[in-house]
């Protein structure tokens, strides 16, 4: 039964994620037709050239453009479902290809700056929830600049100090793990404040329980009882918000790839974005969307790996 | 004499809002029982905690002597205290559930100790922790021992609780009511295991609200208000020769077999007609609710229906009332959800005043009304007293002009003073806000109250309150209760006629006397065999009030 009802869940988790997926899609293509204007015109005004009628009519009929609008959605989930997240216009390669090429560093980058904001709200929260009152005030206060300084400045100041004053760290680059520390800490440090914030006070309310206090009883040592009774019951919170730690991953990706000129799937949205390059931008939301889901389904999974109750209930 | 195991002299523990206990002194030798009984707030608890160094951060703790096994303690750091905990001194909180880490199999639970304080390995852990269910009565240890603890019945918990706490072989045991989250049945083999772990070498210290609980199980007893012990001394003393004025209220505040149609409470009965003149209904005898051949089942974790209510019929005249008694899951909520139109039965019928409760309008719906264990989850907490009952007066449907002068009586009739009105439910104490459902439910002028465990959450002396003012209300007011409780004294106290529910089917059901002087099936008798109580070999003085109970009560028919 246990077995039976997680694979139930996953199936239903599944089911949802394309059911997102489609979603994206669909808001991806009707924001392509509402905002995009003449569609053939972009693919071939990205070769500069002044095309006419004849030319334009030719490119409309080779992209199915000349088809009716249900077409051209149909053709376009198709597309979709095949994994075809069609041309970019102006790399003239498939967008997939595009994005596969720069989603290396990106990926180390995002990993990175996941752990690293996992340890340190971790690592905070342990060491300061139900402290003596200022403790709390302190880190609290310290989580929230941190949380409101917006990334770029605080890239800047952590380039001023570690870059360009002592020149510890190289400013900028995609070599080796030295260029890799200022930007996973940049994109890093705000997602780290946040998750830090909530696990304090779940710390805090799940320290109150009376199991605690049996735990306690027993004679075992406070850290001993934060590590391995309370944290794992405030982990569920902190997984919760995974969804957040995407979407800042993903946003902050943007800005600090730019920032420290490093390539990756965030410089690939930036170009897309100034270039008008439409298919490049809505292939990466419906690439992002497809890594939220299945992250949110990892998620879910692992709340039953947290809390076995989940499963029987 | 040998050293005693316990010596605690002029205890004091502070908060940043004042002193909880105020100057307390006892001694505990091996071997024995002390009970230390108070109500909530009292101070039984924070005193159980100085004994293992537990009272909280931000508590100050002095004592003249503070001794454990004849070493002196007041001194001890953390590190110190770490090895006492679970090792002298196993300690065992109420409600399991809560008290056991929810994430964790119990067996790594009950090892937790043993990994702290033993050089035992994984496998003589394991060992040893198999051997520990097995002595606290748990069958198939090596199952239980998988398992977590939302997975086992409420008495396993507590004896998977018990098994953790008694892990090192402690010299002393600390339980703080370890009963109270338990149904009577169960209540009665978790104090023989007590009993039993006392033995010869081990002291106990037991913490609890309930004299009858103790009654068992204490040498000595101890009795706490206000941070100070008002009353020390033997068990049968105290219990049959109370001396404090306090002790004898606390007594008195029992549901007790004898003190059946004698209030509960000191001080006269209210005249609650005057309060109410010209409103009470005359009261019948006639049927007003009629449930017949009630079934109902929900889809368990596995998909499969389970049956909570099995052909149940029942019938509630008016100005009596039915109590239905049964343990944890038995029925008797879905019961009177159905009663009350809040739950549609799968098959039977509920009839009110002979109509079918389906057919009944909105407004003779009203007839019915309801009050929870809980009153707290119940009320809107931004809502004042005022307007939680303003509102069931406006669903009533009382003009707006008349609902003012109608709430000051119904705070009347409930014994509130109006200076509540403009607080809120948080600000008010339990027996406040049972008080205030109550009068909620009286703004529809309602001729039959559910009370659904109304007094389980509260302190015997209010508890005792509340019971007396439920049949006050029901003299003057002609009103019909269908009171569920667990608490098998609760129930003989306030019923005329009882239903005994078990997996939701009605096992037994008569006249209160005939059910609890000749109970015939088996698992009444076995719930009336786990009613605590205070022993009976001597009368206390305030059962001689007890002498007339209530007559006409009591004949209202089966």
């Amino acid at each position: 039964m246990r077995t039976g009802s997680l694979l139930r869940r996953i199936g239903f988790r599944l089911l949802a994620g394309v059911g997102v997926l489609w979603g994206a899609a669909t808001l991806s293509f009707i924001a392509l037709h509402v905002t995009a204007g003449d569609a053939a015109l972009a693919t071939v005004a990205g070769q500069g050239a002044n095309p006419t009628e004849a030319v334009l009519r030719a490119v409309r009929h080779d992209y199915g453009l000349d088809q009716p609008i249900y077409v051209q959605y149909l053709r376009y989930l198709g597309r979709l479902v095949r994994g075809d997240l069609g041309q970019s216009y102006q790399q003239r390669i498939p967008v997939a290809k595009a994005i596969a090429e720069q989603l290396g560093p990106t990926v180390q980058l995002a990993v990175a700056a996941a752990l690293v904001a996992v340890l340190l709200a971790v690592g905070v929260a342990l060491l300061t929830a139900r402290r003596r009152p200022w403790i709390g005030s302190l880190s609290s206060g310290v989580e929230l600049v941190l949380t409101s300084t917006p990334t770029f400045v605080l890239g800047l100041l952590l380039l001023i100090v570690f870059s360009f004053k002592t020149r510890l760290l190289p400013v900028s680059g995609n070599q080796g793990l030295a260029s890799l520390i200022l930007p996973t800490f940049t994109l890093a440090l705000p997602i780290a404040a946040v998750l830090a914030q909530v696990l304090r006070t779940e710390l805090e309310e799940v320290l109150e329980q009376p199991f605690i206090v049996t735990v306690r009883s027993r004679g075992m040592r406070d850290v001993a009882v934060r590590v391995r009774h309370a944290l794992r019951h405030s982990l569920v919170q902190v997984v919760t918000m995974s969804g957040y730690v995407i979407g800042s991953l993903l946003g902050g990706a943007v800005i600090t790839e730019t920032l420290f000129v490093r390539q990756g799937v965030g410089q690939l949205m930036l170009n897309g974005v100034t270039n008008k390059d439409i298919p490049m931008v809505l292939g990466i939301v419906v690439f992002a969307s497809v890594v939220y889901v299945v992250v949110n389904l990892l998620v879910d999974i692992g709340y039953t790996v947290i809390d076995p109750r989940l499963v029987t209930r | 004499m040998t050293v005693p195991l316990v010596e605690v002299a002029d205890l004091r523990v502070a908060f940043a809002d004042g002193p909880v206990v105020d100057g307390i002194s006892f001694t505990l030798h091996r071997g024995q029982c002390l009970a230390l009984v108070g109500e909530s707030g009292s101070g039984k608890s924070v005193t159980a905690r100085t004994l293992i160094g537990l009272t909280g951060y931000r508590s100050r703790v002095s004592a003249d002597r503070l001794a454990f096994d004849g070493a002196d303690v007041t001194g001890f750091t953390e590190r110190n205290w770490r090895r006492v905990r679970g090792a002298q001194v196993g300690f065992i909180l109420q409600d399991a559930l809560a008290s056991l880490d929810s994430l964790r199999p119990v067996g790594r639970e009950i090892a937790e100790p043993l990994r702290l304080h033993t050089t035992l390995n994984r496998q003589q852990r394991d060992e040893k922790v198999r051997e520990l269910l097995a002595s606290v009565g748990v069958p198939e240890p090596e199952v239980r021992a998988r398992q977590y603890p939302h997975q086992l019945s409420g008495g396993l918990r507590q004896r998977a609780l018990i098994a953790s706490a008694i892990a090192c072989d402690p010299a002393l045991l600390i339980a703080d009511e370890p009963t109270t989250a338990l149904d009577a049945t169960v209540a009665v083999q978790v104090l023989a295991l007590l009993e039993r772990l006392k033995g010869s070498e081990t002291g106990l210290l037991m913490v609890s609200h309930d004299l009858s609980v103790v009654a068992r199980l204490a040498d000595r007893v101890a009795v706490l208000r206000a941070g100070r012990i008002v009353e020390e001394g033997p068990t049968e003393r105290v219990l049959h020769d109370p001396r404090h004025s306090y002790t004898k209220a606390l007594l008195a505040a029992v549901p007790v077999a004898h003190a059946k149609g004698a209030r509960l409470s000191a001080g006269p009965a209210p005249a609650l007609a005057a309060v109410l003149a010209g409103s009470p209904r005359t009261a019948g005898t006639g049927p007003v609710i009629e449930a017949r051949g009630l079934f109902k089942s929900f889809p368990g974790p596995d998909g499969d229906a389970r049956s909570a209510v099995t052909d149940v019929s029942l019938t509630l005249n008016q100005a009596e009332t039915l109590g239905i008694v049964g343990e944890s899951g038995s029925g008797k909520t879905t019961t009177a959800r159905m009663l009350l139109g809040l739950e549609n039965p799968d098959a039977g019928e509920v009839r009110v005043d002979g109509q079918p409760l389906a057919q009944l309008p909105r407004a003779a719906r009203r007839r019915l009304q309801f009050i929870y264990q809980d009153p707290l989850s119940s009320f809107d907490p931004r809502f004042t007293v005022r307007r939680v009952i303003g509102e069931a007066l406006r669903a009533a449907g009382h003009p707006r002009g008349e609902r003012r002068p109608r709430t000051l009586e119904l705070l009347e009739l409930v014994a509130l003073d109006p200076g509540v009105l403009r607080r809120r439910p948080l600000e008010l104490s339990g027996g406040q806000r049972q008080r205030v459902a109550i009068a909620r439910a009286l703004a529809a002028r309602p001729e039959v109250i559910v009370c659904d465990e109304p007094v389980s959450a509260l302190d015997v002396s209010v508890q005792a309150q509340i019971l007396d003012l439920l049949t006050d209300l029901q003299q003057s007011l002609g009103l019909a209760y269908l009171f569920i409780s667990h608490d098998l004294g609760v129930i003989y106290h306030v019923s005329d006629r009882v239903l005994v529910m078990k997996d939701g089917a009605v096992v037994e059901s008569n006249s209160v006397s005939e059910v609890f002087a000749h109970p015939q099936h088996k698992y009444t008798k076995a719930l009336l065999a786990a009613i605590p109580r205070l022993e009976t070999a001597h009368r206390r003085p305030a059962d001689q009030s007890a002498a007339q109970p209530a007559d006409n009560r009591e004949s209202a028919g089966v």
